[in-house]
């Protein structure tokens, strides 16, 4: 486990921050450690005009099939920064090395060759209100594959939809479905394009506890299944519980600590207990 | 005073840099052609019904109105030619364009708008796909091409009304009244009168658009972009008409 010099504690210096310190300069190499590294934040500075420093030179890294939890106060730039990942905010300075690019210094093309294998699951589900699920599904699929519609897509939807428990939703609009089953629609908008990464913005915000731990066990049983790696925001504990492998808590823009979920349930530093109590 | 006429600047020059944008952007593949027909449907045969309702009012009043006065004249024979020039020239594109504003400026500004707020906008890019491209570039060619079709449908519907105006307090027969309404007509009188309706289908949907597609986080932006929508494009509609007129009477007037 390791908490930030930052807080006050007898604490260790996490190596993400020793490290961080010496970025500079090194913005573009990727070395061996990385190799492995699905995404790799070096350093990165996000800010809303002059005065709104959110990130200020977070880094962070995923590994191949690794579930990373992100928690930390509202403001602390963890939506933020899986924004960045996906070119919806532009850093003002860092590397965001995606796949092994990075996605700063990528046009529109190759960064829409990225976006293609990253699934982002936003809070509300996004879904396309004017269309049916059947709709809001085929919408993404048919404009990538460049295929018309068939008899093998539609079963390809509704497979895709069975798979996160929805089958009978197909023909419903957004607005008659509950907050779990937009969610559920939002995550069979992505995963019928098979993405390598899944990013999930508060995934079960808003939901009751018993959807909520649905939620909670569809992605645990996504990243199984599809073999993705995956970054999930959230506040619900228990959420992050039975998703990480690891968590890093956010403070003022940069890690305060990180560790697996037990390490730092149990961590006596009285900024890390206030988010487990 | 300086900061609200700098902030006036800023949004004017963001309205030309997204249009420029347009521009740019419709030159280059995909042509969304299915989702341009959508918006066609709904920015045309959807506002038909409200645009015929008002253009027959408006014939109708407008020959109620202008019978005394040409009356006291003896020039009544002139009223079916007055009535449908004064329609085809100016009442009728105009009053189009401003219901058309308030439809599908508004509406255009409102879904946007939502669209932003919910993430839908960012889930489209986030997907691989150019939602500026099947979002405005649809609506703006949709609205620049339906609004003259309907100002031409409401000419028709609104010299109708004016003969139904007419016949209030004279009996004039349909063929005996149309003959006069194209006697009357030229040229001059339905070209320019076309050519303009294009701009305020133009400013329609690029307005609505603008506002919608560039609002801010929070339900209350969806509606202040939707008034933002009626009230940049109804203005402007005015600001087109007037320039129309001046440039038509440069060229036309002998």
């Amino acid at each position: 486990m390791n908490i930030s010099k930052n807080i006050e504690s007898k604490t260790i210096i996490p190596p993400l921050i020793q490290k961080s310190e010496k970025a500079d300069g090194l913005e573009n190499s990727i070395n061996n450690e990385s190799a492995e590294n699905v995404v790799e934040i070096r350093n990165l500075f996000v800010s809303f005009g002059k005065k709104n420093k959110v990130l200020k030179g977070l880094n962070l890294h995923l590994e191949k099939g690794e579930s990373l939890v992100v928690l930390g106060k509202s403001g602390s730039g963890k939506s933020v920064a899986i924004k960045s990942l996906v070119g919806l905010v532009r850093p003002d300075k860092g590397v965001l090395d995606v796949f092994g690019k990075d996605v700063c210094k990528l046009d529109l093309d190759g960064l829409n060759k990225i976006r293609l294998r990253i699934g982002f699951l936003f809070q509300n589900g996004a879904l396309y209100d004017s269309m049916t699920v059947r709709e809001n599904l085929a919408f993404t699929f048919l404009r990538h594959t460049k295929r018309n519609y068939s008899k093998e897509i539609d079963e390809k939807i509704l497979a895709t939809l069975e798979s996160v428990g929805l089958e009978k939703a197909i023909d419903k609009f957004p607005s008659e479905l509950s907050g779990g089953m937009k969610k559920r629609a939002g995550l069979a908008r992505i995963l019928i394009l098979k993405p390598e990464l899944m990013l999930y913005d508060e995934p079960t915000t808003g939901l009751d506890p018993i959807t909520s731990r649905e939620i909670s066990e569809l992605i645990k049983s996504i990243q199984a299944k599809y073999n993705t790696s995956s970054i999930i925001i959230t506040h619900d504990l228990a959420c992050a519980k039975s998703t990480a492998n690891r968590v890093v808590i956010l403070k003022d823009g940069i890690i305060g600590a990180e560790g697996t979920y037990e390490e730092l349930e149990q961590c006596e530093d009285e900024w890390v207990r206030s988010f487990f109590e | 005073m300086i900061d609200s006429i700098k902030l006036v600047l800023d949004e004017v020059g963001q309205i030309f840099h997204f249009i420029g944008r347009f521009f740019k952007q419709i030159r280059k593949a995909p042509f969304e052609a299915r989702e341009f027909l959508h918006q066609c449907y709904i920015i045309g045969y959807k506002s038909f019904p409200l645009v015929a309702i008002t253009g027959f009012i408006m014939g109708m009043v407008l020959a109620i109105q202008t019978r005394p006065t040409l009356s006291s004249f003896g020039a009544e024979s002139w009223l079916p030619g007055m009535v449908a020039l004064s329609l085809i020239r100016e009442i009728s594109p105009v009053i189009t364009a401003l219901v058309c504003a308030g439809k599908v400026s508004s509406g255009i500004g409102a879904e946007l708008g939502s669209m932003k707020v919910t993430n839908q906008i960012d889930a489209m890019e986030v997907s691989a796909i150019n939602p500026f491209n099947y979002l405005v570039v649809t609506r703006i060619l949709a609205s620049t091409i339906m609004i003259p079709i309907l100002v031409v449908l409401a000419d028709g519907v609104s010299v109708f009304g004016g003969f139904v105006g007419v016949n209030i307090h004279s009996d004039v027969n349909l063929y005996g009244y149309f003959s006069k309404v194209l006697e009357s007509l030229s040229f001059e009188d339905i070209v320019p009168a076309i050519i303009k309706t294009f701009f305020f289908g133009f400013v329609i949907g690029s307005v609505g658009c603008f506002q919608g597609y560039n609002a801010s986080r929070g339900t209350e932006s969806v509606g202040k972009a939707a008034n933002s929508a009626v009230v940049v494009a109804s203005l402007s509609i005015f600001i087109i008409d007037l320039l129309a007129v001046q440039i038509a009477d440069l060229i036309f007037t002998k």
